[in-house]
């Protein structure tokens, strides 16, 4: 059978195109004013909203509880769980996610929230890293970052990470790949326009780990850009990249005083 | 044992009908789905979800590939007496899974 | 997972990609495969009614008409019943015309459940009707349809 050209798959190349033409002709990279941003939660449609609302109906909170289990099981030959040293999150990793990523002075560069739990396994708990999406890395992120839900995201406020956030603008607003598109054109230029029958988000993290429902699971916020890489046809860099914390670290920065919504739902 | 997620109010009066929400982790795989190299990827869904209120079954659904992943049931049932609540998935290559919830009823 | 570096387009890629899949973690993309009719919908309700007649009422589905993703896509179907031991609603079942098999879900209920009224998440793969019927302790059937138009978001996983 060959994987022919769908209808929908014509009609969304040729919207893309469209908005291409129309981007090239003039693009602007105007930052979006403090108070005219807005979460993807806004775009979405009533049932997704409610989807992502009622915990007792949110698939990502699924993923919440086996973090829990996680957060309280032994590992690696130190034998430890992650609550011998951090207690009851509840308490402890109130507000962390919505700092991350954070300088780590140890290795003179952010590392991510994924990054961080890896760390600990390593050096505290004496046990091998969790692999990138792994089901149980995901699981943790996602309980760590839901202890900060509601909270303000406080966007790289640290000094150390002035040239990682400008690291990460210069790429955000890099024309790249086959399509010569920055990320800038679609979400800062033309947000809440339509792009193949869907409205674009103005792009901030606030809910990562997010459960998107093109993936049917949860999934971290490299995943995603590397969706978007892939679909502005960019040889998407591999995943734990210096290129995606220095994103992460800007689009955090963007988002600043954005409420965490993790975990979020999103289309 | 995969991840159940059930929403049964702890309290009810006599007679009161009540909304049971049930949402379990599974990917529901279709059986429709070809990997990037043409190899069909076998179906793995679960088949049937049944609810069982002190012995007595209450609920029973029937699910095919058209459910989405991690599937979400939601219905009703009348609040007879105090006790327990069984919830039990079953599905393909032997998924089994259940999960209880006590309810008072005044 | 690497899967969709830019290396896979490689022969070295490729055999990579296929010893990947033979661990049993190999990509899944999505190519049509063959889909249900509207004939194949009705041979389906038929299977379950026999040869009762459909009626038209007592039963509303509920479905969002613009959906932004068919993954996973909120349903809800009630019936008019009191839901007495002598009159009640037996069972619900749903279909749908164009995905690769016509039968959603269907559900056997009692008077117990006090309310006919079931709510799940399923997949549609296209824009399309969805039909939804009710099977009443006196033996008649009931129905109601709905159309639904699927979108799909941008910057997906797959090169579609």
């Amino acid at each position: 059978m060959k994987p022919g050209i769908t209808k929908l798959g014509f009609v969304r190349s040729g919207a893309l195109i469209a908005v291409l033409c129309i981007m090239m002709m003039h693009s602007t990279f105007a930052e979006i004013p403090l108070a005219e941003r807005r979460s993807g939660y806004d775009l979405l449609s009533r049932e997704t909203r409610a989807m992502q609302n009622d915990d007792t109906a949110n698939p990502g909170m699924l993923w919440v509880l086996d973090g829990e289990a996680l957060w309280r099981a032994k590992a690696g030959t130190a034998e430890k769980a992650c609550a011998d040293c951090h207690g009851d999150a509840r308490e402890t990793m109130k507000g962390i996610a919505a700092r991350y990523p954070a300088f780590d002075p140890a290795r003179g560069r952010p590392v991510d929230l994924e990054q961080r739990i890896n760390i600990c396994r390593s050096e505290q708990q004496k046990a091998p890293p969790f692999a990138y999406e792994s089901k149980d890395l995901l699981a943790l992120t996602v309980y760590v970052t839901r202890q900060s839900r509601g909270m303000p995201i406080e966007g790289a406020v640290d000094e150390r990470l002035k040239p990682f956030v400008d690291a990460g603008r210069a790429l955000f607003t890099r024309r790249l790949g086959q399509l010569n598109l920055t990320c800038a054109q679609c979400h800062d230029d033309n947000w809440g326009q339509k792009l193949a029958g869907n409205p674009l988000p103005q792009a901030h993290p606030t809910g990562y780990p997010v459960y998107r429902l093109e993936w049917q699971t949860v999934g971290s916020l490299q995943r995603r850009l590397r969706n978007c890489l892939i679909g502005m046809r960019v040889e998407p860099y591999a995943y734990g990249s210096p290129e995606y914390v220095a994103l992460e670290t800007f689009l955090m920065w963007r988002a600043r005083g954005l409420p965490v919504e993790t975990p979020a739902v999103r289309p | 044992m995969a991840r159940a997620l059930i929403n049964v109010p702890a309290k009810a009066k006599r007679g009161e009908v009540i909304a049971i929400k049930t949402l379990i982790s599974h990917e529901m795989e279709t059986g429709f789905r070809h990997s990037t190299i043409g190899l069909p990827i076998p179906r793995n869904i679960i088949t049937s979800f049944v609810a069982i209120y002190n012995k007595e079954e209450i609920f029973r659904a029937e699910l095919f590939p058209a459910i989405a992943a991690n599937p979400f049931i939601t219905f009703y049932t009348v609040a007879t007496e105090s006790g327990t609540i069984a919830f039990e998935w079953t599905g393909d290559n032997g998924f089994s899974a259940t999960e209880t919830a006590a309810i008072t009823v005044e | 997972m690497d899967r969709h570096d830019g290396e896979w387009r490689s022969r070295r890629g490729i055999l990579k990609a296929a010893g990947a899949l033979a661990a049993g973690c190999g990509a899944a993309m999505l190519v049509r495969p063959a889909r249900a009719t509207p004939a194949s919908m009705q041979i389906a309700i038929r299977n379950v009614v026999g040869s009762a007649a459909v009626q038209q009422g007592k039963v509303t589905l509920d479905i969002p008409p613009l959906v932004e993703n068919g993954s996973t896509v909120a349903v809800s179907v009630a019936v008019e019943s009191p839901m007495t031991p002598t009159d009640y609603v037996k069972a619900i079942h749903i279909f749908t015309e164009k995905n690769p098999q016509p039968n959603v879900i269907s559900i056997h209920l009692g008077p117990r459940a006090g309310r006919a009224n079931v709510a799940t998440r399923m997949r549609l793969v296209d824009t399309q009707k969805i039909v939804a019927i009710a099977e009443l302790s006196n033996g008649s059937f009931w129905s109601d349809t709905a159309d639904v138009i699927i979108t799909l978001g941008a910057c997906l996983e797959d090169v579609i």
